[in-house]
């Protein structure tokens, strides 16, 4: 787990965050604070579309310590690459990580 | 970190794609896809041998050079002989399948969904004695190098 380099306050509740401004603790998240986040970024209403990426995000960087490859994810999450880009426009891994309370993703594709 | 914030972020790129081997068209592929993943709006324009990689019928057999490439590290004639360019393809491809790099194809169609639009080199079609319907069909349009540089205001140029 990388150190925090400043704090930011989610719903009244102050919070670890890295250099790319993502949560650092992953005990801090949940499903509220994910709501949260998000309209921070500019999406106001997590769909259960939105959700599908989140938690599958979630449970692959809990299995392996990185965020999946959109490849990876479009094929496995049942959202595919333009539904992914809708849902999360300007940059979907790294505002789907964001939202799910992981860091930025490390791979390329 | 800090010093970067003095500099304007990148917002567009148009990247040229100019050869037609693997390791000519993967890393323009690699860095279109990129800036969409990082909500940078892209072009990709196929000119020359590049457009093999959008060409229906061409872009599944796309091999790895092993002649006149230095960094394969083999002599010449090693490398031109028959079926040594299709294992090194083989090889490679083995590896990059394991990054989750996909096939041309397959990649071709992720980063046109992902909204990177894809133009075919007016002059090499012509050179080359192509139609539109030669090519697969995420290819947007034919593009003059005049049309190019309009499609490219406001955006960083990368030849490759």
């Amino acid at each position: 787990m990388t150190n925090a380099i400043a704090t930011i306050e989610i719903l009244g509740k102050s919070m670890g965050v890295d250099a790319d401004g993502n949560l650092v603790n992953m005990g801090d998240w949940n499903e509220e604070i994910a709501r949260e986040i998000a309209r921070i970024e500019g999406i106001e209403n997590l769909t259960e579309k939105h959700w599908a990426v989140i938690n599958y995000m979630r449970r692959i960087f809990a299995e392996t310590g990185d965020a999946p490859s959109i490849r990876k994810l479009t094929k496995e999450s049942g959202v595919d690459t333009k539904e992914l880009y809708a849902l999360f426009p300007k940059g979907p891994a790294k505002k789907a990580a964001r939202i799910a309370g992981l860091p930025k993703p490390k791979g390329c594709i | 970190m800090d010093k970067l914030q003095e500099y304007e972020p990148v917002k567009k790129v148009s990247i040229i794609i100019s050869k037609g081997s693997l390791d000519g068209i993967y890393p323009g592929l690699i860095m279109a896809n990129g800036a969409r993943m990082e909500g940078i709006d892209a072009n990709l324009f196929f000119t020359f041998f590049g457009m093999e990689a959008i060409i229906d019928k061409k872009m599944d057999h796309i091999k790895v050079a092993t002649v006149g490439n230095p960094a394969m590290h083999m002599p010449t004639m090693v490398g031109a002989i028959p079926g040594i360019s299709a294992f090194a393809t083989h090889m490679m491809s083995k590896e990059m399948e394991k990054l989750d790099i996909p096939p041309v194809r397959e990649f071709i169609e992720m980063v046109h969904d992902a909204g990177c639009k894809i133009y075919a080199c007016k002059a090499s079609v012509d050179m080359f004695h192509l139609k539109k319907e030669d090519f697969c069909k995420q290819v947007d349009d034919i593009l003059t190098v005049g049309d190019f540089y309009g499609i490219s205001a406001g955006a960083n140029i990368i030849f490759t």
